[in-house]
């Protein structure tokens, strides 16, 4: 992994249940992430993902782009902008910024539908 | 100064969460990580962990009953109808495995406006049951102006 390099790029297509078993999993029932009809009555689209779960995907890419360990991902900071619906194919894409000694940090976006849902990511990490 | 600004500095009571290996693997596949260290017992020893090790975003299961009380508290008066969680940032120390106990203090970091947002950035410090540190992580929320 050396600066200017691309990671492997991760896509995952959440089904229509993936906020409901997030919900579960995260104890985060916010009607907004399960009830589309609740959802649609205050301005969204639909019931829209959980912004943690896009960044679980953003942690995901960075893991397997350092060979899998869950050990080498030292720091993850994202800012969450446009809304993630389920049901459409995100893609998470990252370029190496810096390679010093055995730290890696890389610049990582999640977009969906040509919509960024996750930008200005920064991960660092930990090669051993 | 914003009123709000007086918060800085404000601590919660302490949130003890007990990891269950049934619950990592609950997460773990609600986020699509089919990892075997995340699922089987024999591949995280094997991996050198404990037990089954908790994927590194699990740190919003364990800390989410600390940062509730926080984000909730009437004091610092966050208007819900116009929150929006802006950004989030942890850095992680100790993996967690199934059978710690996570112990999260939450404290106010931040409370300042931008134009007509205001931001609420509050800090969660995570250890485990040998008193290291786990995770910590900087949680910004912003209430968009009228």
């Amino acid at each position: 992994m050396d600066a200017g390099e691309r990671i492997p790029q991760l896509t995952v297509t959440p089904d229509r249940y993936v906020p409901h078993r997030y919900a579960g999993a995260s104890g985060d029932f916010n009607p907004i992430h399960i009830d589309p009809e609740f959802a649609r009555a205050v301005g969204l689209p639909g019931n829209i993902l959980h912004g943690l779960w896009g960044m679980a995907q953003v942690a995901r890419a960075s893991v397997a782009s350092a060979g899998g360990d869950p050990r080498a991902l030292r720091r993850l900071s994202v800012q969450f902008r446009g809304m993630g619906v389920p049901e459409q194919e995100v893609t998470v894409s990252g370029t190496v910024r810096e390679r010093t000694d055995g730290r890696v940090l890389v610049d990582v976006v999640a977009e969906q539908a040509g919509n960024q849902i996750i930008r200005n990511a920064e991960a660092e990490l930990e090669l051993s | 100064m914003s009123r709000d600004a007086s918060k800085i500095g404000k601590r919660y009571p302490p949130f003890e969460y007990e990891v269950g290996r049934e619950k990592i693997r609950e997460y773990a596949s609600a986020v699509g990580e089919p990892s075997p260290v995340h699922h089987d017992r024999e591949q995280a020893h094997a991996a050198g962990f404990r037990d089954v090790v908790a994927p590194p975003m699990f740190c919003v299961v364990y800390s989410a009953g600390a940062m509730g009380p926080a984000v909730l508290d009437p004091e610092v008066g966050i208007d819900f109808a116009r929150l929006l969680h802006g950004a989030q940032e942890f850095v992680w120390s100790e993996p967690v495995c199934a059978g710690d106990v996570i112990r999260t203090d939450v404290s106010v970091k931040d409370v300042y406006e931008k134009g007509t947002n205001v931001f609420y950035v509050f800090e969660s410090v995570s250890t485990n049951q040998d008193g290291s540190e786990t995770s910590r992580g900087t949680w910004t929320n912003i209430v968009r102006g009228a």
